[in-house]
């Protein structure tokens, strides 16, 4: 699985006086296997560009080929290609619509012109992931749960189309900690079941793509600014910061610590690693 | 395509038209729009289209989008037309089979098919040029008199200018449905007439929960802010007739008297 993004351009109201661009020659690739965090101030064009890679938008210049596929082609099969991306959008418990939870889920399946074994497979085993039972809920009304648990349900509905491409536009916002974590936890477990797909998660939160992602695309004003690892993006929060996106906490933290003349690295994105090298340079510390 | 949809939207400016007090535009565009059933000579018809024209001139807006609006009703117009044009009796021009095409048929169908035209592109140059706060302080006023014998003219307002407010939105909201649905392989475009109607079920049914959500939200935080409905309540601008709504009026005026009077003479 390979994406490649090249030089695409779309300009929203095109020919008006409100016209804007909302990607300027974007260009970048997602290998194999990569977990890429999208951040970019609101506005940045992150929506925009996901719609695009699912061929929902075409862009007005360039091109993006999936496996080798120009889905932004005149003639492709857009089926084809949403077979293999799953585009989860923000606030996806407002697209839930079916009787049951079961048919909700199944709904992209079906779409698929898959059999009926293989989706009630399907639905049973994207249910599991978001840890959900199957038994116990497969009948009831999608409507009757609470806010997380329709969001869960909702993922089902994309995660049952086993899609290779995973592609997570906010899936926190307005989460509690606990079903944040929840969320986070199962991305993380689709990932880890099919090491060659790809997760594209956009988020606010730089703690998350900076514990999740392998490498992280900046956009601002609708261009990429930089597209890198974690630890060389978040190296630049000068730059971020002008931008009006912010570094995750522990950077910021061994940033103040370094400022008060501790020597702490600031490309440590987890707790137990920042503890063994804050308590490294008060032991170190303590004699320079 | 949802993003066609301009009827009911605002195009910020600074123009003569955007300027002009609101009272004086609705009823502009109501006589407007009675006058055009008055017209039925090609003379009257013409006056009726150089008036708009003039005025879409005025409001500095571009004419494509303008003219974007008349996409969506296209279907309805050539109806109207197809409907016009086999239905009256007169010299026959064209005969099809039992179907039969005659002078006056296709005159009227003609004058029909430009009414509904201008009577589009003349409201929604109403709404074009006005904000929908605008609009609503404009009729409440105008309605003010009726609530003397019991019409809640406050109220009616009110729903008026929530239901402008929310059209945008509203289509925001489908487009992003549509474009999730379609995210997981939903097909809007292929199929016979009873699978596109079974499609609609996944976009209807999240469109009237997240209408319900918005109507309560808005609700609640209405009342969050004392909002208790008209009575006693004050607006923040004062309308009051200018120099140039008086011309515009005088204008409009004349514009009606000679449309009244052609069609009286002819």
């Amino acid at each position: 699985m390979s994406i490649e993004v090249r030089h695409i351009t779309h300009i929203y109201n095109k020919g008006l006086p409100q016209e804007s661009a909302a990607l300027r020659d974007v260009s970048f690739d997602v290998a194999d296997g990569e977990f890429l965090g999208i951040i970019g101030h609101t506005g940045s064009g992150k929506s925009t560009l996901l719609q695009h890679l699912d061929g929902l938008l075409k862009p007005d210049e360039g091109q993006i080929v999936i496996n080798g596929v120009d889905i932004t082609a005149p003639k492709v099969s857009l089926l084809a290609v949403r077979k293999q991306i799953g585009l989860v959008f923000q606030y996806p418990e407002y697209q839930l619509f079916d009787e049951t939870v079961a048919a909700d889920v199944a709904f992209g399946p079906r779409n698929l012109g898959l059999d009926q074994e293989e989706i009630e497979a399907r639905v049973r085993e994207s249910l599991r992931l978001v840890n959900l039972d199957y038994e116990a809920i497969k009948d009831k009304s999608p409507f009757d749960f609470s806010g997380g648990q329709k969001r869960r349900i909702a993922m089902a509905g994309v995660l049952a189309m086993q899609p290779r491409v995973l592609i997570l536009d906010e899936p926190t916002a307005g989460l509690d900690p606990r079903a944040h974590r929840d969320v986070l936890e199962m991305i993380r477990q689709y990932h880890a079941a099919r090491p060659d797909s790809i997760i594209i998660l956009v988020s606010h939160n730089m703690n998350d793509i900076a514990e999740y992602a392998d490498r992280v695309l900046v956009l601002d004003k609708g261009q990429v600014i930089f597209h890198d690892t974690p630890k060389e993006v978040f190296a630049k929060s000068a730059e971020l910061r002008a931008i009006g996106l912010d570094i995750p906490d522990l950077a910021d933290l061994a940033e103040k610590l370094t400022a008060r003349g501790f020597t702490v690295p600031g490309d440590l994105f987890t707790i137990p690693e920042m503890a063994r090298a804050i308590a490294a340079a008060l032991r170190g510390g303590e004699g320079a | 395509m949802i993003r066609d949809i301009t009827l009911g939207q605002y195009y910020p400016g600074e123009s003569i038209l955007h300027r002009l007090d609101p009272r004086l535009k609705i009823l502009a565009t109501l006589a407007y729009i009675i006058l055009l059933f008055i017209v039925n000579e090609w003379i009257g018809f013409a006056a009726c289209f150089v008036f708009l024209a003039a005025a879409i001139a005025l409001s500095r807006i571009p004419l494509p989008f303008i003219l974007r609006g008349l996409k969506v009703i296209f279907i309805i117009i050539l109806f109207t037309f197809v409907l016009n044009l086999f239905m009256y009796d007169g010299t026959v021009l064209v005969r099809i089979w039992k179907l039969t095409i005659t002078d006056q048929g296709l005159k009227r169908a003609l004058f029909m098919a430009g009414r509904l035209i201008l009577l589009i592109i003349s409201s929604s140059l109403l709404t074009f040029t006005t904000t929908p706060i605008q609009l609503t302080n404009g009729l409440e006023r105008l309605m003010k008199p009726l609530s003397k014998i019991g019409v809640p003219s406050h109220e009616i307002a009110m729903m008026m200018s929530i239901a402008l407010r929310f059209i945008p939105t509203l289509l925001d909201e489908t487009d992003k449905i549509m474009k999730a649905q379609q995210a997981r392989g939903a097909d809007f475009e292929s199929g016979n007439i009873l699978h596109r109607a079974k499609q609609m079920i996944p976009i209807l049914v999240p469109l009237f929960i997240s209408a319900f959500r918005i109507a309560q939200d808005m609700a609640l935080a209405m009342e969050a802010r004392c909002y208790r409905g008209g009575e006693g309540r004050t607006s923040m601008t004062e309308m009051r007739f200018r120099k140039r709504d008086y011309i515009t009026a005088a204008v409009l005026l004349l514009f009606a008297a000679g449309i009244i009077t052609l069609r009286v003479l002819i």
